[in-house]
């Protein structure tokens, strides 16, 4: 596979023919902020956190293909401020309240928050939603208070366990994901299923019944790194 | 005075929580009603309905900034009942023992160094603006700094064992998520020998402003009255975590022993009245009129049989001879018996922090779903009752919660009276010193008044003259 360069951020980064800007700025170290986008996951779009300027464009990372000497602006206060304030409405269209959410210090929302500089909140009014807690399955339950829409279980269930267990329903603000059933127990949902799983889900909404509160404040994900931290330790390595 | 008048306290400062004190005077300027009242709603027993049984623990703690730790394991002890789990592992119990001890020391440092001490140092009629613990820190600068260090002590006590000095989410159902590595613990047995000296001079300093002030103190909001307590299985000794409900009367007679605390409704409703958020709790059988007690330090005091550490035991027993009978009722007296309970606190730390079970990796046991837990501990200000059922999706059905500060409801607006009518009837002029008298009543029992009502908010309390007809006549708001 040839390859070519172009720049982020004013570095000089070689992709590979078909590799998106994210898939190459992963390779070379640099992160860029996304939260619908998942390693093992057909490309979405879809939460926009990953908005870059390329070429002048405002673009998604996660789907836009590098190009050959494309100029490609990621960490600059204006971009930054346009993340800030899509996850700032991702917290004001749902109920998050971190401090009493077992996803806390695992949440990649709440991570993202705190690496985009999120220290109050929005202008946004709160929409304060009521999304009844499905907690039917016997060793599932699903929080759709905490729910961003970002797709990841639908593509995970879809593409990767081939079931089907859930998907959207309904139109612009009132799109939402469901279950494939009147609840969760009337599906073919188990706890091992790729959609269940702790990295799939990347706030509380999908919550593996039990296991709650089980890792110590100061050994979960996020307690001592910034989220990306994974990818940019590459540049040092 | 011609007129009937109202005075408004408003808000009651140095307690946690927002309540105001209303005080009506007849037209001879005799008071003829005092009441505390607690004007805000929290609603957590409703809202914690359909969450997750492993999330309550971590929920309901947000009642409080002061003592978290309190909710946080008395939920979990009634989540233990609920996942089936009878016995704690070791490390688990111990682990929560040892958050324990830490917050009721904080909590009982915070009050009588911060809150209280004011009062004690200055004289409950000083200058306003003198009774802060700023005040403290100027004119008692090693005071002060021994207040912080040993508080300080305690909230590093609970982030190792919580997680976080302020709402750690260490208890988890079946028992805890960590253990205290042997660098931690390290830690603190280089400082606890200093902090047990520190509590027994704090001890002193308690004990010595008791005796000293005997007579002010013998009748300063000082009644008799039923106390409730866990006390431990067997023995009747202090147990800050665990046992079972012991109620005396004032003479110590025994109204229930060793009583289990998952029958505590079958000994104790709760009564409703219509200017209060903070309910009334009475024993079922004597009724809301003579059936009201009181919890805390000193009820511990008057409950229990010995304190297993000798340094406390030794001051306990010095407490009671001191009283000259044989239950002590001096609301006052509660200072003195937090700083048993904080050197009880530092002995039994020592003892845990030389118990190897503290590095044990066995954290967690499982059982037999139930669908209903209850959950009692000792908080600082006394008894807490947590009480859910769950239904088979592990989702909260039901909440019940009885907090300390709820138990002392009717005994704190009986100080409130006791101490309005010494000190406000008849007098030509009400001013703010003896208005900071009912403070100190209430300041006594160290109230949370936002843990009680589980109301939102703000902390302050306030003072109310009402005439005869209800009109607010003076008021005393103070800045929050």
């Amino acid at each position: 596979m040839s390859g070519f360069s172009f720049q982020i951020d004013g570095v000089e980064v070689t992709a590979k023919n078909g590799q998106t800007i994210m898939e190459a700025a992963d390779e070379a170290g640099i992160y860029i902020p996304r939260l619908c986008d998942h390693e093992g996951l057909r490309h979405q779009g879809g939460c926009r956190v990953c908005t870059v300027k390329a070429g002048g464009r405002s673009v998604a990372a996660c789907t836009q293909p590098a190009a050959l000497d494309l100029v490609v602006e990621n960490e600059t206060p204006h971009i930054n401020k346009l993340r800030r304030d899509l996850v700032g409405m991702l917290f004001n269209e749902g109920n998050h309240l971190c401090p009493i959410c077992e996803a806390s210090g695992n949440c990649e929302l709440q991570a993202m928050a705190y690496r985009l500089g999120m220290t109050e909140p929005t202008k946004f009014p709160y929409l304060e939603p009521c999304r009844p807690v499905d907690a039917s399955h016997p060793d599932i339950a699903l929080d759709n208070n905490r729910c961003i829409s970002c797709g990841r279980c639908v593509r995970a269930s879809q593409d990767v366990d081939g079931k089907g267990i859930f998907g959207y329903v309904g139109r612009g603000i009132h799109r939402h994901i469901a279950a494939n059933g009147p609840d969760l127990q009337h599906t073919d949902a188990e706890v091992t299923d790729f959609a269940i799983s702790a990295e799939v889900c990347p706030v509380g909404c999908i919550i593996r019944k039990r296991e709650g509160f089980a890792r110590p404040i100061g050994e979960r994900d996020y307690d001592d790194h910034l989220i990306g931290y994974d990818i940019e330790k590459k540049r040092d390595e | 005075m011609a007129e009937p008048r109202l005075i408004e306290i408003s808000p009651v400062t140095r307690v946690e929580g927002h309540g105001k004190v209303t005080i009506h005077l007849d037209k001879d300027g005799m008071v003829d009603e005092a009441r505390l009242h607690i004007v805000e709603f929290r609603g957590f027993e409703r809202f914690i309905h359909g969450r997750l049984l492993w999330e309550v623990p971590v929920i309901v703690q947000r009642l409080c900034g002061i003592c978290p730790v309190s909710h946080h394991l008395a939920a979990a002890k009634a989540m233990d009942v609920i996942c089936g789990v009878d016995e704690l592992p070791p490390t688990a119990e111990k682990m929560r023992r040892l958050m324990h001890y830490g917050q009721v020391m904080q909590s009982h440092v915070l009050h009588f160094f911060h809150l209280a001490a004011p009062d004690l140092l200055f004289g409950f009629d000083a200058p306003a603006d003198r009774r802060n613990i700023f005040e403290v820190l100027r004119e008692k600068p090693e005071l002060g700094r021994r207040a912080i260090m040993m508080r300080k002590f305690g909230q590093d006590i609970i982030q190792a064992t919580a997680g976080k000095k302020i709402h750690g989410t260490a208890a988890i159902p079946g028992g805890i998520n960590r253990n205290l590595p042997i660098e931690t613990r390290d830690g603190f047995l280089k400082t606890v020998a200093e902090m047990q000296d520190w509590a027994m001079d704090a001890l002193a300093l308690a004990r010595d402003y008791t005796l000293d002030h005997a007579e002010m103190v013998g009748g300063f909001a000082a009644f008799p009255s039923k106390y409730m307590s866990l006390v431990r299985e067997g023995d009747g000794a202090l147990d800050l975590y665990h046992g079972n409900l012991r109620m005396i009367d004032a003479e110590g007679g025994t109204i229930f022993d060793q009583l289990p605390y998952d029958r505590y409704h079958e000994v104790l409703v709760e009564d409703v009245r219509s200017w209060s958020y903070m309910k009334f709790p009475f024993i079922k059988e004597i009724g809301p009129d003579t059936g009201w007690y009181r919890v805390g330090p000193l009820a511990r005091m008057n409950t229990v049989s010995l304190i297993d550490t000798p340094l406390a035991n030794a001051a306990r027993d010095e407490l009671m001879a001191a009283h000259g009978t044989v239950k002590v009722h001096a609301v006052l007296a509660n200072h003195w018996a937090r700083m048993i309970e904080v050197l009880h606190c530092v002995e039994k730390i020592t003892e845990l922090l030389h118990d190897p079970d503290l590095q044990g990796t066995d954290l967690k046991a499982t059982g037999e779903r139930r669908e209903e837990g209850i959950g009692v501990i000792e908080a600082p200000r006394g008894n807490l009752i947590h009480h859910y059922k769950v239904d088979e999706n592990d989702q909260v059905t039901y909440c019940n919660l009885i907090v300390s500060t709820t138990h002392n409801n009717e005994g704190m607006n009986r100080a409130v009276k006791d101490v309005a009518v010494k000190h406000i009837s008849g007098q030509p002029e009400i001013t703010e010193g003896m208005l900071n008298h009912v403070e100190v009543a209430i300041r006594a029992y160290d109230p949370c008044l936002s843990c009680a009502t589980h109301a939102l908010g703000q902390m302050p309390l306030e003072v109310e003259l009402l005439d005869a007809a209800g009109q607010t006549l003076d008021k005393r708001a103070r800045a929050t």
